[in-house]
């Protein structure tokens, strides 16, 4: 029987601090970018996960995560309901189960919320509430439990540190399938709709890459030799995807950004999330590099496609997660975390690599496929549709979904 | 009476407002306005993505004085606000009926 250890209790209730203030840092991140008139949702809607996945989390959500059914690792049950048989004496491990609760909520709060930057400009309130009341219900539990709860995905053997499919592919996926039923935001993309505060999104940069040693060094459920690795990881990829985007778009556009170095950073984070406890060395300076690069390459695609995601989120979570899943399958160490493998950089082979890419194509499908049935019944459903009328997305959504104003001056 | 009405860039509003209280302009008011001209707007890049946006940001300067004053103010504002690129911006007059202060009730020349 394991016990309780001290220093592993104590890191992972900071880390657990730590994860939940990511989200209002994206809130920032993605607030700085959108509009002056629509600040105040971005901000919302973001907040408000804070609110619906806790409750949630406590009522069933942790149970059909963690719970075991025995269903070959398709969902929980029921048996935590209620945090039922939880107290201050039960151990995950070596930590109260407790700790372990919160830490993983943490990680159900800030995945739907990747998803606000996609929709952002258009989506009405209400029908925001409902999506994310279903998400976290339908397609957030039971990916978690296929990847985090020993699944079946977990159990194939696909490996994701800290949530490179659970979060980012899943939430990339959802993002993908919203603003195709959404549609584009009038105007785009002729409309210039310029970030009205890029010093917010360089703040939420920030705070997000500082909450980031919690999300992967936390996830190591311990104050050890692999948290410390994550923790590295994390710091070194984020720095490197900063340079990674700002070589390319200096190259491609004769400027390096400041829009362009936060972004960078957010993509070498994403993808070093499922790699950060299973690789050392200098992989993060590659995966961080590569990343940066190929996610800067990405944003063209939306006006390929015609798509408007509005703030990047398929081209940074989509694209950044699962080339972070999937370059594990290379990178992979098993001398830095026994719990690993080793991928075909290190005498593994190609097995991992088809692993990862089972578990990101699964996860895709999955959440692209139930988060589009979701919105088309929210659609057809609710009185006024998932949209903003023309006005209110005219006048702005902060006024119009919130009766309130971000800035005195947008009054007017 | 006129009002002196100056859009500038502005980075020079500090150097016109220390200029035009040594000339003996008694006070004004500075508005930060958005606009084009000739200049047009200029591009933005977010993402790798170009935008345009036409509107500039500049300063409006109003500024009231007597007529005997107009000339040399205005001279003044062209001398200072000048740096001879594109977009420096514009200045025109318009004629006051009147012009009183509020706490004394004070009318014409004596409210300025």
């Amino acid at each position: 029987m394991p016990e309780l250890d001290t220093g592993d209790t104590a890191w992972v209730l900071v880390s657990s601090a730590l994860v939940l203030f990511m989200t209002p840092g994206l809130a920032l991140f993605y607030g700085g970018m959108v509009r002056s008139k629509n600040m105040l949702a971005m901000l919302m809607q973001n907040f408000f996960a804070m609110g619906i996945v806790t409750v949630l989390w406590v009522l069933f959500g942790y149970s059909l995560v963690f719970g075991d059914a025995g269903n070959a690792g398709v969902i929980g049950n029921f048996d935590f309901a209620g945090m039922k048989d939880i107290g201050p004496d039960t151990l995950s491990g070596t930590i109260p189960t407790l700790v372990f609760v919160a830490f993983q909520l943490t990680f159900a709060v800030i995945t739907p919320a990747l998803i606000t930057g996609a929709i952002a400009d258009r989506m009405r309130w209400v029908a925001w509430v409902g999506f994310i009341t279903l998400w976290s219900v339908l397609v957030y539990l039971p990916v978690a439990h296929w990847v985090f709860a020993g699944g079946w995905l977990a159990d194939r053997g696909a490996l994701d540190f800290a949530g490179g499919t659970v979060v980012h592919v899943n939430a990339g996926a959802a993002a993908l399938a919203l603003v195709l039923l959404l549609g584009k935001r009038r105007g785009w993309p002729k409309e210039p709709m310029p970030p009205h505060n890029l010093p917010f999104t360089l703040l939420g940069t920030g705070i997000l890459w500082f909450g980031w040693f919690g999300f992967n060094a936390g996830s190591a459920l311990a104050a050890n030799g692999v948290a410390a690795q994550a923790f590295l990881n994390t710091f070194v990829a984020a720095a490197a995807g900063m340079i990674g985007w700002l070589i390319v778009e200096r190259l491609k556009t004769g400027h390096a950004t400041t829009l362009g170095g936060a972004s960078g950073a957010v993509a070498g984070l994403v993808a070093i999330t499922p790699c950060a406890g299973f690789v050392g060395g200098l992989a993060p300076v590659a995966i961080g590099l590569l990343t940066g690069a190929i996610c800067f390459l990405a944003i063209s695609l939306k006006f390929r496609f015609g798509y408007d995601d509005s703030l990047d989120v398929v081209a940074v979570h989509l694209v950044g997660g699962i080339f972070g899943s999937i370059v594990l399958g290379l990178f992979a160490d098993a001398s830095i975390n026994p719990a690993g493998q080793d991928g075909l950089f290190f005498g593994g082979g190609w097995s991992l690599f088809g692993e990862q890419a089972i578990a990101v194509g699964a996860v895709l499908v999955f959440s692209f496929v139930v988060s589009g049935i979701i919105g088309l019944v929210l659609k057809v459903v609710l009185p006024k549709g998932i949209r903003a009328s023309e006005e209110e997305e005219a006048t702005g959504l902060d006024l119009t979904q919130h009766a309130e104003a971000a800035y005195s001056l947008d009054r007017a | 009476m006129k009002l002196i009405v100056a859009i500038v860039k502005p980075f020079k509003v500090d150097d016109v407002k220390a200029e035009l209280l040594a000339l003996g302009a008694h006070g004004m008011t500075v508005s930060e306005v958005q606009g084009f001209g000739r200049q047009r707007g200029h591009t933005e890049v977010y993402r790798g993505n170009e935008y345009v946006i036409d509107f500039v940001p500049k300063a409006r300067m109003e500024v009231l004085v007597d007529d005997a004053d107009v000339e040399r103010m205005v001279d003044k504002i062209l001398e200072v606000a000048k740096t001879g690129q594109i977009g420096d911006g514009k200045i025109w007059i318009i004629p006051v009926d009147g012009v009183y202060r509020i706490r004394t009730g004070e009318a014409g020349s004596d409210a300025l």
